[in-house]
């Protein structure tokens, strides 16, 4: 191909940045200082919307100063006794007044409780929860779609209580014929054992409980995701003869896994945390126990508002310590989840 | 040989592009038929009346103007036209003499021999190079002998071997946008379709990758049957054995006129054609 005539003066005419400094040196400016004026409108918005961000971080920074304020002086007593001990007794001397050193508070027990129902709960729900996510994205008719979407998000929004009696009077007649079954093939497992038979107010029915509770949260955060798993990568599974199986293992997982993660920590916070449901259905024993199937387990907030009502100043200030280290569960637990999440969100996207 | 850049010299690439084929290496026989294809979105008609025979080892460029159904009608080819909500479609299209939207057919096996390559490069973040390739294999449940000697196969036609044969597990997304699209053509090969239909394969690209992936197409025509929307009627002329030209005129797309690439840009029978390959609008 000839080049057109004007390449040439082209090239004359240039001048780049490297040729002229050979002969000029070069000083590098100062970095300018790059602002604006925001106007008045924009300042008073930016005050509100301050104000709003940072007074739920506030809120929050008071509750703990007030649990960790309220529960101080029993934790000092106790030291690491109160989350390794399991031991809740109030001694009180001949004045009546609680003897604090005679006194012990330990709340191993209620910790594995509750972490043994919440993780139950999770392992039961998100199967069942990522199925109808996928039913719903992907397979149900219209019509079916919107009717279940509001009912689960109606599901969502029901009275803890409600879900209680229903494990109390629905769930737990039937629960002794679920564990004998789940003893009978899974009992070499340790968590299935079974050394006592008793069945009713198991950490198992608080799990089931606690899974129906949460199954909305996570359904909606999976949906959600799915829902927005990018049409291009879809329609090219399509067009490579997927069917619609292989698209969603190939490209709608891949995709929605690490929200998935987040929907189920959304729901293992919540199940951590819920009280009065788990009040309902188990029963709680100061003692650790790890066998699901057995009637004898613990709940720290359950055990809170079991104390609650009773308690002298001393163990009130003791039971706002078992809140405080509940509180702290809970975060830590949402942190160890947030970090698997950002580990495994990156691919797939 | 000397390119002028006047819209007639679109006659001289397409001529220069017909001399260069060998003589015979054309035709093959009636790969795909598309016959009175009438498409709608809604109660919306798109698309009237639209009749095309592609044949084998040739390569067919669609141009017209932006919304004209050019990629409405390539998607009823092989049946990704029904993802839409509310779309339709009447007409039938005979591939190998068998109507792909025959009651009872399993759609998946069509998309199989009819396969398509999307104007965005979409490979699946989520997998390497490799697994890219042969995404098509585990997606439709299909089993090769020999994987690794099928993945350069696919990888080498669609030109892209030379540049990934040491990052075969590196993941699809860190490719450049040319090398994607190409790995997107090779993931397609993969299934061996007969039938190929790219949708603007270029119009997310740069000119260098634009030329690669021309020349995959030149590859790949003798073997199968390609079909290909284009915006760039430079592209079309230089890809293409035959050309559609597509009009809607605000109603539904109509197919102006269908001929041998040469004629279409050199003497065009239509005015309207005429009109727009010598950009006098469009």
């Amino acid at each position: 191909m000839r080049k057109p005539a004007w390449h040439k003066n082209h090239l004359v005419n240039t001048t780049t940045p490297g040729a002229n400094s050979a002969i000029f040196p070069i000083s590098t400016p100062e970095k300018r200082e790059i602002t604006t004026k925001p106007r008045f409108s924009d300042k008073v918005f930016r005050g509100v919307a301050t104000v709003g961000g940072l007074s739920s971080l506030v809120i929050l920074g008071l509750i703990l100063i007030f649990l960790g304020y309220q529960g101080f002086q029993v934790l000092r007593s106790e030291g690491f006794g109160f989350i390794t001990g399991s031991n809740w007794q109030v001694m009180q001397d001949n004045a009546g007044n609680t003897d604090l050193s005679a006194s012990s508070f330990g709340i191993a027990a209620m910790l594995v409780g509750t972490l043994l129902c919440a993780a139950l709960a999770v392992l039961i729900a998100v199967p069942i929860s990522v199925l109808c996510a996928l039913y719903l994205t992907f397979y149900a008719p219209q019509f079916l779609k919107k009717i279940m979407v509001a009912i689960i998000d109606l599901m969502a929004a029901f009275p803890s209580i409600l879900f209680g009696m229903w494990g109390f009077f629905i769930l737990m007649p039937h629960v002794e014929y679920w564990a004998k079954l789940i003893h009978k093939y899974f009992g070499w497992f340790p968590l299935f054992k079974m050394d006592v038979p008793v069945f009713t107010r198991s950490p198992f029915v608080a799990g089931v409980v606690l899974a129906i509770m949460i199954i909305p949260i996570i359904t909606s955060v999976s949906r959600e995701i799915f829902s927005q798993t990018p049409l291009d990568r879809v329609q090219a599974a399509y067009a490579l003869g997927a069917t619609r199986w292989s698209m969603i293992r190939a490209v709608v997982i891949p995709y929605g896994k690490s929200g998935v993660v987040g929907g189920a920590m959304l729901g293992l916070g919540r199940a951590m945390g819920e009280t009065v449901a788990v009040y309902t259905v188990l029963n709680l024993v100061y003692q650790i126990n790890w066998q699901v199937l057995i009637g004898a387990g613990g709940n720290v907030a359950s055990m809170i508002l079991l104390k609650f009502g009773e308690a002298g100043p001393t163990e009130t200030r003791a039971l706002m310590a078992a809140g405080l280290v509940l509180f702290l569960l809970t975060l830590l637990v949402n942190s160890i989840a947030n970090t698997i999440v950002s580990r495994t969100g990156g691919k797939g996207r | 040989m000397e390119t002028k850049a006047t819209p007639s010299s679109l006659s001289d690439v397409a001529n220069a592009n017909k001399a260069r084929k060998q003589p015979g290496s054309g035709a093959l026989g009636v790969g795909l038929e598309a016959r009175g294809i009438h498409a709608w979105f809604g109660d919306k008609l798109v698309l009237r009346d639209i009749s095309l025979d592609f044949w084998s080892g040739t390569v067919t460029a669609l141009i017209g103007p932006s919304g004209c159904g050019k990629s409405t009608f390539i998607r009823t080819l092989n049946r990704m036209h029904e993802f839409i909500p509310g779309a339709a479609m009447a007409g039938e299209v005979l591939l190998n003499g068998q109507d792909i939207y025959e009651q009872g057919t399993d759609v998946t096996k069509i998309r199989l021999k009819v396969g398509m390559v999307f104007q965005k490069p979409n490979p699946f973040p989520s997998m390497t190079i490799a697994d890219n390739v042969l995404a098509g294999l585990k997606l439709a449940q299909l089993k090769s002998e020999n994987k690794d000697d099928l993945l350069e196969e696919c990888l080498e036609r669609a030109g892209l071997w030379n540049e990934v044969k040491d990052r075969l597990s590196a993941y699809g997304g860190s490719l450049s946008g040319g090398q994607q699209q190409r790995l997107c053509i090779a993931r397609s090969l993969a299934v061996r379709p007969e039938v190929l239909l790219m949708d603007e394969p270029c119009s997310a690209l740069d000119p260098g990758s634009t030329l690669k992936i021309e020349e995959t197409i030149q590859h790949l025509s003798s073997s199968m049957t390609i079909i290909i929307v284009t915006h760039n009627m430079q592209q079309a002329a230089r890809v293409s054995d035959y050309t559609g030209f597509f009009l809607s005129d605000g109603g539904p797309g109509e197919l102006v006129e269908v001929g041998p690439t040469s004629e279409i840009f050199s003497r065009p029978k239509d005015i309207r054609t005429e009109n727009y390959v010598t950009g006098r609008f469009g």
